[in-house]
């Protein structure tokens, strides 16, 4: 979740831009757009001897499954 | 494998069974740390703790014992904030402690059983918000509203006081039962715990339930948009909007969701802007201005064919739609309420809060209060969620406490914001929103009429108001508008352009409102028609194997059509119902949910006592008990009670007699036709209400009867996963504490290399 590039603590402008991409990167995980980045690092750490899927395939495959395995939603 | 009693001492018990890798810092802050700094009371500490409750007193005794003209919006905020606060340290920190003792030793099912997939360890923070838009929908901001007309405090406590000793309770219960057992289902885990009879009646309320709430929270979308162009319009809008992102991500740009998301957003917008547009051209108004029933059979041939079509197609880019939303929505709407600070002229207790013929919904206050209010005090919708898709992606045993009792909290906390800004209206208009149709008759005089014979305090409304007000949200008219959502969006426009954009933005925040409640709950009626499908069809496929084939067509198809043509039965009876839809159904959506969250924490109870935690078993025998006492008394004064109002079956009599008499209108019902559908109304409402309170009773006694046998054999069997040593470490809590800190150091310098098991994967 850390912002991927430094900008030079202490500044204010540098202060709110990590502040802001902190912020984008927690919607995106909540959002779940970094599902693919986090099936990378699992695949990697697990060392598999397969090649990962492509992002095309991950997505795909992810939808596909939650066509026979829907997730709730509340009221 | 025979009964293993697992009395106290477990902690110390399992962390012998776990070998942990040597190699590796300790997954888990040392016991004995952890506790000295729990116990460690700093005089930073203490104040800081003074001054949480003496706020939160304070601000009670403004909202709940101060009797002037108005009280200040701020005052709800820092009530139930300071609760809150008080509720999570202290009181889930009991139940932490001594229920559901947590062993950040233990690895969790995202760590043992990690695909990449399904089962991912998600950072906490990130867990929470994914948690939070899961559980929260259109519930918390349509019950408080409905429920206002008992005035603002019974509303308010029970939201507060709910949510802290029941809701949040059972969230937090049922999420670690669940992580504890590879992320099961609720189902599943009432069939392991209860046996077949009790798990069988669970599996079948809990199918029931999914069927009547569906159906009500459609019939708050058609509600909210009959008659009304500008609603139909930009609500229609989502649909080509949602296939158009499911395309986009499918083909044009894989994976970016983020950057669809803010595409639909603007799109959205534009809807909601063009949606104005369209409504004052003479052949939008025209073309987009539907009837009720035509709006019921358009949603329902909506969820047949969305709960057929693949998923990427409609409901995933909804869902991103809707959790962007309602994230967005309720950050603005906390900040406008602060800085708007809205002044309160609606009495603590009003004049219906003694009686049982209120026209917004019927029934006293207690028990229909506490089943009007069901999700943001207890929802047991949240037992479906909490179990199966959070567990398996919590990263840290010790985090349910945040993810789950935190979580509810929010939600909590968003029902008590609706709840403002809905008692931020003046109570005439309220009342004229909120009644049906027979009532008020439609127009804004004889709306304006019969809410003042109605002998309210401080309420003298006119005609000229009502229309005034329908003419700022850019409806034709706002008279008997019933179902929550309208009113709520009235609040929130009234509060939202005293914040951004004046009087004249008024229309754009209203249908603002109705946008994102109608996209919620369309997001709920998708998925959860999907989810009693599956549910259908693996039942049936106890019988005939082949329906358990989720990829076999005819019977997906087959399964989807009774659940949509069960859903939408009641939603069409609703929407025609002479007695108007929401003041007799409503209190049905409630019972059921709080039926199925009786069934939650009775399964809770059992577990508990199988584990051999008789001392704490209160933790949710208390709010089953409460739960069970509110449905059960609330089912029985819908069953029994003589009175029409109150009663299906008395109603159904009164009626039945008034036909077998030659009348041709009676009360409400102005035809024979008419009459004869409140007989066939009632009779269906009264009879699923007997077979919610039997299936819950038999669930409820199946669970007392596993806890009894328990407490005689000092535990039950444990039918948790095997504990596996953890070999990761993350805090529990949104701050981490000192020790967390150091750990976390410790793990930082650990190459990443070393720090995973290679389980064997095909």
């Amino acid at each position: 979740m850390e912002p991927q590039t430094e900008t030079p603590p202490g500044s204010l402008p540098g202060t709110l831009l990590r502040g802001l991409r902190g912020f984008a990167a927690y919607f995106r995980g909540v959002l779940g757009a970094d599902a693919y980045r986090k099936y990378l690092e699992h695949h990697e750490a697990c060392g598999h001897s397969a090649a990962p899927m492509s992002e095309r395939q991950f997505w795909r495959d992810r939808m596909d499954r939650q066509d026979s395995n829907p997730q709730g939603r509340c009221c | 494998m025979g009964t293993q009693p697992n009395a106290r001492g477990t902690e110390s018990a399992q962390s012998h069974v776990l070998e942990l890798d040597p190699e590796l810092p300790p997954p888990a802050v040392d016991d004995a740390v952890r506790e000295a700094e729990e116990r460690r009371w700093t005089p930073g500490k203490i104040a800081l703790w003074v001054v949480i409750s003496l706020l939160g007193a304070v601000a009670w005794f403004m909202v709940a014992l101060v009797r002037g003209e108005t009280v200040n919006a701020i005052w709800f905020v820092f009530a139930a904030v300071c609760t809150y606060l008080i509720g999570y340290r202290f009181y889930s920190k009991v139940i932490e402690r001594y229920l559901l003792k947590p062993d950040d030793r233990r690895a969790t099912p995202a760590e043992y059983k990690a695909d990449g997939k399904d089962y991912v360890r998600t950072d906490r923070n990130v867990l929470f918000g994914h948690h939070f838009a899961a559980i929260a929908g259109a519930g918390p901001l349509v019950g408080p509203i409905i429920a206002a007309q008992m005035g603002y405090l019974p509303g308010t406590i029970w939201i507060i006081i709910g949510v802290v000793l029941a809701g949040a309770v059972q969230d937090y219960l049922v999420m670690f039962f669940s992580m504890r057992r590879g992320g099961r289902s609720l189902g599943q885990m009432a069939r392991e715990e209860l046996g077949v009879i009790g798990g069988t009646a669970a599996l079948i309320a809990t199918l029931l339930i999914m069927i009547i709430i569906v159906a009500i929270l459609a019939l708050v979308v058609v509600n909210a948009l009959g008659e009304s162009p500008w609603g139909v319009f930009s609500v229609g809008m989502t649909i080509p909007i949602a296939l158009f992102m499911g395309v986009y991500l499918r083909f044009i740009r894989p994976g970016k969701v983020m950057e669809v998301s803010i595409i639909g957003f603007v799109l959205l917008m534009a809807a909601i802007i063009g949606g104005g547009m369209v409504a004052g051209t003479e052949w939008g108004a025209s073309f987009f201005h539907l009837d009720k029933t035509t709006i019921a059979w358009g949603i329902i041939i909506y969820g047949f064919i969305a709960a057929i079509l693949p998923v990427w197609l409609l409901l995933a880019p909804r869902d991103y739609l809707s959790t962007f939303m309602k994230i967005g929505v309720i950050v603005m709407l906390a900040v406008a309420i602060i800085v708007v600070r809205p002044e309160i002229t609606v009495p603590a207790f009003s004049e219906f809060a003694g009686r049982d013929n209120g026209p917004v919904f019927s029934g006293a206050l207690f028990p229909f209060l506490f089943v009007t209010i069901a999700c943001g005090a207890l929802s047991g919708f949240h037992a479906l969620i909490s179990s199966g898709t959070t567990p398996k992606l919590v990263e840290k045993e010790r985090q349910t406490r945040f993810i789950g009792y935190g979580g509810m909290l929010m939600e909590s906390f968003v029902a008590i914001m609706a709840l403002v800004a809905a008692i931020s209206i003046d109570r005439g208009i309220y009342f004229a929103m909120n009644a049906p149709l027979a009532l008020t008759g439609g127009t804004v005089e004889s709306a304006a009429q019969w809410v003042n014979s109605l002998g309210l305090a401080n309420v003298n409304i006119t005609p000229g108001v009502l229309a005034q007000t329908a003419s700022d949200v850019g409806e034709e008219s706002i008279i008997s508008r019933s179902g929550g959502a309208p009113t709520l969006a009235v609040g929130l426009a009234h509060i939202m352009q005293q914040f951004i954009g004046g009087p004249g933005m008024m229309a754009f925040w209203y249908h603002f409102a109705i946008m994102f409640e109608a996209l919620f709950i369309l997001t709920a009626v998708d998925a959860g028609t999907r989810v009693a499908r599956f549910m259908l069809q693996d039942s049936i496929g106890n019988f005939i194997p082949k329906f358990k084939e989720a990829s076999w067509r005819p019977g997906a198809w087959l399964c989807t059509a009774v659940m949509v043509g069960a859903w939408g039965a009641v939603l069409l009876m609703g929407v025609t119902d002479p007695l108007g839809g929401i003041n007799t159904l409503f209190p049905l959506f409630g019972i059921a949910n709080q039926l199925l969250a009786a069934i939650a924490l009775a399964v809770c109870m059992a577990i508990a006592a199988k584990q051999g935690s008789f001392k704490f078993l209160w933790i949710a025998g208390a709010p089953l008990a409460f739960a069970a006492v509110v449905t059960i008394t609330a089912s029985f004064h819908k069953i029994f009670s003589p009175l029409p109002a109150v009663g299906y079956f008395a109603n159904n009599a009164a009626f039945a007699k008034a036909l077998a008499d030659g009348k041709t209108s009676f009360g409400t019902a102005k035809t024979e036709a008419a009459m004869e559908a409140v007989v066939r109304n009632t009779m269906v409402q009264g009879v699923l209400s007997v077979i919610f309170v039997v299936l819950s009773i038999i669930v409820i006694i199946a669970a007392v009867v596993a806890t009894v046998k328990a407490f005689r054999d000092g535990g039950g069997r444990n039918h948790e996963d095997a504990p596996r040593p953890s070999r990761v470490f993350a805090p529990s809590g949104l701050f981490p504490t000192a020790a967390e800190r150091e750990l976390a150091a410790a793990w930082e310098k650990v190459p990443a290399a070393k720090r995973f098991d290679r389980p064997g994967h095909h």
